[in-house]
């Protein structure tokens, strides 16, 4: 189903959408490029789940257009469908029938021959290490398991471009680790077009070679992770303290090059040009100043710091819910 | 896509998910054997209609349809809860029709509901309650799919409507009930005061269950035409209601 294309396999203009007077996206620009595998990093409830729907031709946008594979998704759904491979990022599996049974029905539901259908199960079962549970009923899977019975199960038609939903949410850090392999083994052995959407930070840094930074419904942010931690530049210094006063503040800023300050609980997050001969004057500064600093720490940036430094907030706070969830019904607890 | 290969498909899961809970099969015919012992046994001394059929052999084909309703209009249950579980996404951002879906998933439900029916009616003939050949039998099947089918699209027309798999039987039961007890399945309809007549005629039910007895053998009220002829636009509507509403249905 691959072929070749040279524009942007997805190719969104101005795309906005709205529950009632609520905004969840708004215009959103943005081109993925055949075998990316794209990042779309952002708080819970950012839009991101919304983007992937109106991608993968659930959710219908308010304005402006999108394609995937050079298929519009409002005109040309069912092409769009064909195209497309989704692992969501709710359960979507049915858990009474075994692993086999649930890739069997996928195969037949996108018309795959018998053949080729027991052929792809077979390959798809032993990518994700699945193999020896084929036959069991997916009720008695663990959490880690059904989710990669559903990445198999999205790879099977061997779509052109792959959604991850928030792959790892949920998992513990082994889990995680090992889908991180496999979502890399598949871009390297299929060629495949990944867009991830994810919370993690560490996540998009490992994986994404670019990423968007989506915040509150809009784009912040598209670059590779590495240019956009290169471009916050310097180091990070983490200071435990006390009690932090503007006087103390204006006072850093003038002995030292400070590209940002943040106060967060009780810690000052300092992004300074040269981190090791900032420290000394740090201390020197609190010493004169009566500041009593119980902890400094050094580091370089990280993603994280990279949406401070955009929006001013810390992405793991809680945002507020979704607009798909809100309208949703009240759901089951998440995989276990 | 191909339409009939997406409606096996959703068939073929209907009867896996089946057979692997044998145990609902009996469950679910637990609730006709109670109307039919309790009912049967009860007012069989009282019941005076005809000196040459038992209150029980009357009952019957009125208990097979009453197994048909419930099962069939709670097959809309199955929709809710792929949507609770998240399945209906996967099966909606395949590339093929809804109305596929929709008539794999009715049919699905159909066949499962059928096979319960027919289990019970198996019985009945055992026990010597329906007294009918295979002649009887046929036009019987066609009755029960025609109830099937239509209270099947009916509770997934509720169900496509719905997202809350809480409510859905307290709705259901709501709307069974009276369907149910005022089709004629438990009493002939010329004896009846006018009023609950009137009602009665205007329940499709009515008109299965009667097909019902034609069918098999004990006594009825209406031409088995008209019979067919009323589950037949019924069925239709259902139909064409279940599948736009369906259609339209959000995840």
């Amino acid at each position: 189903m691959i072929d070749g294309n040279a524009r942007g396999t997805i190719s969104i203009t101005g795309l906005g959408k709205n529950f009632g007077n609520l905004t969840a996206l708004k215009d959103i620009h943005l081109e993925i490029g055949k075998g990316e595998l794209f990042g779309l990093l952002g708080p819970n409830g950012a839009g991101k789940t919304t983007l992937i729907s109106i991608l993968s031709t659930i959710l219908s946008p308010s304005a402006g257009t999108a394609s995937v594979g050079g298929h519009d998704v409002q005109r040309e759904a069912n092409a769009v469908r064909r195209a497309i491979g989704i692992v969501f990022q709710d359960p979507s599996l049915d858990v009474e029938l075994t692993g086999q049974e649930n890739l069997d029905f996928h195969g037949r539901l996108y018309g795959m021959r018998g053949s080729l259908r027991k052929s792809r199960i077979d390959e798809v079962l032993s990518l994700v290490d699945l193999s020896i549970r084929r036959n069991d009923p997916v009720k008695t899977y663990s959490g880690g398991m059904r989710r990669r019975l559903e990445i198999a199960r999205g790879l099977m038609h061997r779509p052109e471009v792959l959604f991850l939903d928030e792959p790892t949410l949920g998992l513990d850090p082994q889990t995680r680790r090992k889908i991180w392999h496999y979502i890399r083994s598949l871009e390297e052995s299929f060629g495949m077009t990944i867009i991830l959407t994810t919370h993690y930070m560490d996540e998009a840094d490992r994986l994404c070679s670019r990423v968007a930074i989506i915040d509150r419904g809009e784009i912040v942010a598209l670059d590779s992770p590495q240019n956009l931690k290169t471009r916050l530049g310097g180091d990070v210094l983490d200071v435990d303290i006390a009690e932090a006063s503007p006087e103390f503040i204006e006072k850093l800023k003038i002995i030292g090059d400070l590209r940002s300050v943040k106060v967060q609980d009780g810690r000052l997050m300092i992004t300074v040009e040269r981190g090791e001969s900032f420290v000394p004057r740090l201390f020197e500064t609190a010493q004169t100043m009566g500041v009593a600093i119980s902890a400094v720490s050094m580091r370089k940036p990280n993603l994280e710091d990279v949406f401070i430094q955009l929006t001013g907030r810390e992405i793991r706070e809680e945002a507020p819910v979704e607009p798909k969830d809100r309208i949703g019904i009240y759901r089951w607890g998440r995989r276990t | 896509m191909n339409f009939p290969g997406t409606v096996y498909t959703l068939w073929l899961r209907e009867i896996k998910r089946f057979y692997r809970n044998k145990g609902r099969l009996f469950g679910s015919m637990a609730m006709p054997a109670l109307f039919l012992i309790v009912l049967g046994s009860g007012f069989g001394r009282v019941f005076q209609y005809r000196s040459d059929i038992s209150y029980a052999e009357f009952l019957g084909p009125g208990i097979v349809a009453m197994s048909l309703l419930f099962s069939s209009m709670f097959g809309g249950m199955n929709v809710l809860w792929d949507k609770q579980f998240g399945f209906l996404k996967e099966i909606l951002v395949a590339p093929v029709s809804r109305t596929a879906i929709m008539a794999g998933q009715t049919m699905g439900t159909v066949t499962t509901s059928m096979v319960k029916a027919l289990v019970f009616l198996i019985a009945l003939l055992v026990g010597g309650l329906i007294k009918s050949d295979l002649y009887g039998i046929l036009p019987a099947l066609v009755f029960m799919f025609l109830i099937s089918a239509s209270f099947v699209s009916l509770g997934i027309a509720f169900a496509s409507r719905m997202s809350d798999p809480h409510a859905f039987p307290l709705i259901m039961n709501f709307l069974i009930m009276p369907v149910f007890f005022l089709s004629g399945a438990l009493y002939p309809l010329d004896r009846i005061p006018g009023w609950l007549e009137t009602v009665t005629r205007m329940n499709p039910l009515t008109y299965g269950v009667d097909g019902m007895r034609f069918a098999l053998g004990a006594p009825y009220q209406f031409s088995p035409w008209l019979n067919l002829t009323v589950l037949l636009v019924f069925w239709i509507g259902t139909t064409v209601v279940g599948t736009v509403l369906f259609r339209k249905m959000s995840v």
